[in-house]
């Protein structure tokens, strides 16, 4: 294990180099160096990551503490990276999904100039520094700067086509709303450290009677800020969808396998706080299942392929939050593990369609790309099964896990989650068959180009298939199979504070095959209702009315908030700065500057150059001093 | 004699002399003001010398015969400054052929 140990720090070290490389000599190295740089860096922290994977023991707990970063009198604040089963099941998600994103980025990006692919990288390799430094963490502190060091990034990233104007603007949108959730974790963390007095993981969850029943209630909630922010629910979801500006594998990387599980790593680490604060838990369960409907619904009429993907992100997210919230955190971080899988699969596999398609997002002009692409059509389908909780792809043991905590919880939370999941099953495959079945709507130009896409990119896809096929099953429900959850053994550990205090839930077998047979076939019908609908879809001009044009205009929510919050802020700016900045302030300064000048131009006049005048001064000084001297002296 | 006839002298001969000082234009007579206003101090101090020698001159004769001293010195003083001064007055008086101040306004420009 010692030597495990002085291996631990490479992990998070090896990206940055990566980043320093390319950041710095990104004028220097052609495209392939850059490329090769930002890749291996990443494939060997996944190596390293498989040796702590391997050599950790079951249940036992590693912190490699580097050195003091603050280290005052009462707050010792080190960089410490804890390896447990939590953070080395992430660590094998970020390196392992980051690296195939990395070589598919390879061959996506090819078009850009050779410091311009630099850069990318660079950011790219700083992105995966970011998120294994908010895994690896041993404290909150640590924690908080890999956590801003992925808001930083998923910015550059975003507007990385930054000479599109819009693109900028969604960049400092997703920025701004993530700094509005920072906000929150970091009041949190102040409170920790005021009541506990160390923000490392182990003192704080083991000194929790510290803590007043409110202190609780109000650091998970402002904790729970700052994962909404950073996983994008409500209300602070709608930067997640206007995040697609970036390139296709920086949404996969960021929006879909790593930075928007911050949140739910944050709280499952967090556990043994949050089991202590049954209102939190309650409001995380609404927001979730909230943001797992409303995303859906919207979903469901959006045209842009990445928009479907970005929106269907958003709603799984939800789903994860509902596992937080009715105390099912591994089923939580199973499904993060499952979504990284099959959402990465899936952007990848939407990035191929829209290079196929030389740049064109829009679904209305696909279509009939089934035989163009054979490789990346499957590898798609199957993400699309996954994603829809098809039996046995891996998406169906996560979410089932989840739903089947929720329904033990309550079952109306049940019922929203199977509703949710009949809308994912609709629209992620009304995405798959407006795509890639039917006949091919676009121009003859583009259909002229169509091609399967290179190597680099094929060979992550059929990775990344396998593994939303087969990724499930390492948790298999016990009603399956009796002793076969081994995720849940292996993460058993982690969240033993939160297991002791949870009542367990028992739903007889019967139960449990009722409530999979009704998720299963709901979800299947709407599955080939879309498919069929879908495949003899017509491009029309048609626009949505009612309620379709609700959805897709997302429910407005962009124009409200616009309104309610945008507009009042800018207007209190513009008051700022038309009426306190220009009068109040500059009218201050210039005013001091006029009195002065004209103060001295009367003054100027005493100096007339007539000797008598300046004796006659005099003489009136003294005389005023006499005055002063007769009645004012002690 | 009390001493506040001296007092009333010696403001009369500075009050004179500051008029002097303020009304008139020429440099000589100016100077000669100047020098009258001086001589009114000089004659307070003599004066309240006298007085307080008066009172503490019984058991210690010099006691309070300080300002007697002084007053010399002043005249002294007076005297370097005069010729300073008149020295002035005819450097003015080649440049400007006049003792007039009022032509010494050059300061202003």
């Amino acid at each position: 294990m010692a030597n495990i140990n002085q291996l631990i720090w490479w992990i998070p070290a090896l990206p940055l180099i990566g980043f320093l490389l390319n950041g710095l000599g990104r004028k220097l190295w052609s495209k392939s160096v850059a490329g090769l740089i930002g890749s291996a860096t990443v494939f060997g922290s996944f190596v390293l990551s498989v040796l702590v994977f391997n050599a950790l023991q079951p249940g036992s707990t590693t912190v490699a503490h580097l050195f003091n970063l603050i280290d005052v009198e009462g707050l010792k604040v080190g960089v410490d990276f804890q390896v447990d089963a939590l953070s080395s099941l992430f660590l094998l998600i970020i390196t392992g999904v980051g690296f195939l994103i990395h070589v598919y980025s390879t061959a996506y990006m090819h078009d850009e100039t050779a410091p311009d692919f630099a850069k990318y990288f660079a950011y790219l390799n700083l992105f995966v520094f970011s998120m294994l430094l908010l895994v690896l963490g041993g404290n909150f502190i640590i924690l908080f700067i890999g956590w801003e060091g992925v808001g930083l990034c998923s910015y550059l990233l975003i507007g990385y086509w930054f000479k599109n104007l819009d693109y900028g603007a969604a960049a400092r949108k997703a920025f701004v709303m993530n700094r509005i959730g920072d906000l929150g974790f970091l009041l949190a963390v102040f409170w920790i450290l005021a009541k506990i007095g160390s923000a490392d993981f182990a003192t704080v969850f083991s000194s929790l009677d510290k803590l007043t029943p409110v202190d609780i209630t109000g650091i998970t909630l402002l904790l729970f800020v700052g994962a909404t922010g950073k996983s994008a629910q409500i209300p602070l979801y709608t930067w997640l969808p206007d995040a697609m500006a970036g390139p296709t594998p920086v949404s996969a990387l960021i929006h879909a396998a790593t930075m928007v599980t911050a949140g739910i790593y944050m709280i499952a680490r967090s556990n043994a706080l949050y089991s202590l604060a049954p209102l939190t838990q309650i409001i995380i369960t609404i927001v979730g299942l909230a943001t797992a409907l409303i995303a859906a619904t919207i979903a469901i009429q959006q045209n842009d392929i990445k928009k479907v993907l970005a929106y269907s992100t958003v709603s799984q997210l939800g789903y994860m939050f509902v596992g937080l919230g009715v105390g099912a955190y591994t089923g939580a971080v199973f499904h993060v593990m499952t979504h990284a899988f099959f959402k990465a699969l899936l952007f990848l596999g939407a990035g191929s369609v829209i290079h196929a398609m030389s740049g064109e997002q829009d679904m209305r002009s696909m279509g009939g790309l089934k035989s163009k692409m054979p490789i990346t059509h499957f590898t798609v389908l199957i993400g699309c099964f996954a994603i829809a909780g098809m039996p046995p792809f891996s998406g169906f043991f996560s979410k089932d896990e989840i739903l089947a905590a929720a329904f033990a919880q309550n079952p109306v939370y049940w019922g929203l989650g199977v509703a949710g999941a009949l809308m994912t099953a609709f629209y992620m495959f009304r995405m798959y068959a407006m795509t890639f079945t039917g006949s091919f709507r676009g121009t003859h130009e583009q259909e002229h180009h169509l091609h399967e896409s290179p190597l680099a990119m094929t060979l992550p896809l059929v990775v990344l298939a396998v593994l939303a096929f087969a990724g499930g099953w390492i948790g298999i429900p016990a009603v399956f199979a009796e002793g076969m959850h081994r995720l849940n053994d292996f993460l058993a550990p982690v969240f033993a504070p939160a297991m002791a205090k949870a009542t367990p839930h028992h739903l007889s077998h019967s139960t449990e095959y009722i409530l999979m047979a009704v998720s299963v076939g709901g979800a299947l019908g709407m599955l080939v209702y879309a498919w069929v609908t879908y495949s003899k879809y017509q491009k029309s001009d048609a626009q949505p009315t009612g309620l379709a044009k609700l959805m897709a205009n997302k429910w407005y929510v962009d124009e409200l908030y616009d309104a309610v919050i945008v507009g009042p802020v800018k207007a209190l700016g513009g008051f700022f700065h038309h009426v306190m900045e220009t009068r109040v302030i500059d009218g201050l300064v210039n005013g001091v500057g006029k009195a002065v000048q004209y103060s001295s131009r009367q003054l100027r006049l005493l100096q007339s150059g007539l000797v008598g005048s300046y004796v006659l001064l005099m003489v009136l000084g003294m005389l005023l001093l006499f005055i002063l001297q007769l009645f004012f002296a002690k | 004699m009390p001493v506040n006839y001296y007092i009333f002298l010696a403001a009369t001969l500075f009050a004179i002399g500051v008029t002097g000082v303020l009304t008139r234009r020429n440099a000589i007579i100016i100077f000669m003001c100047i020098e009258l206003m001086l001589n009114a101090v000089n004659l307070l101090l003599v004066a309240f010398s006298k007085m307080h020698n008066l009172q503490l001159g019984l058991n210690f004769p010099t006691m309070g015969t300080d300002a007697q001293i002084f007053v010399f010195f002043i005249m002294i003083v007076a005297a370097a400054e005069v010729s300073v001064g008149l020295a002035i007055i005819v450097m003015m008086y080649r440049n400007t052929h006049s003792v007039d101040v009022n032509f010494l306004n050059r300061l202003k420009h």
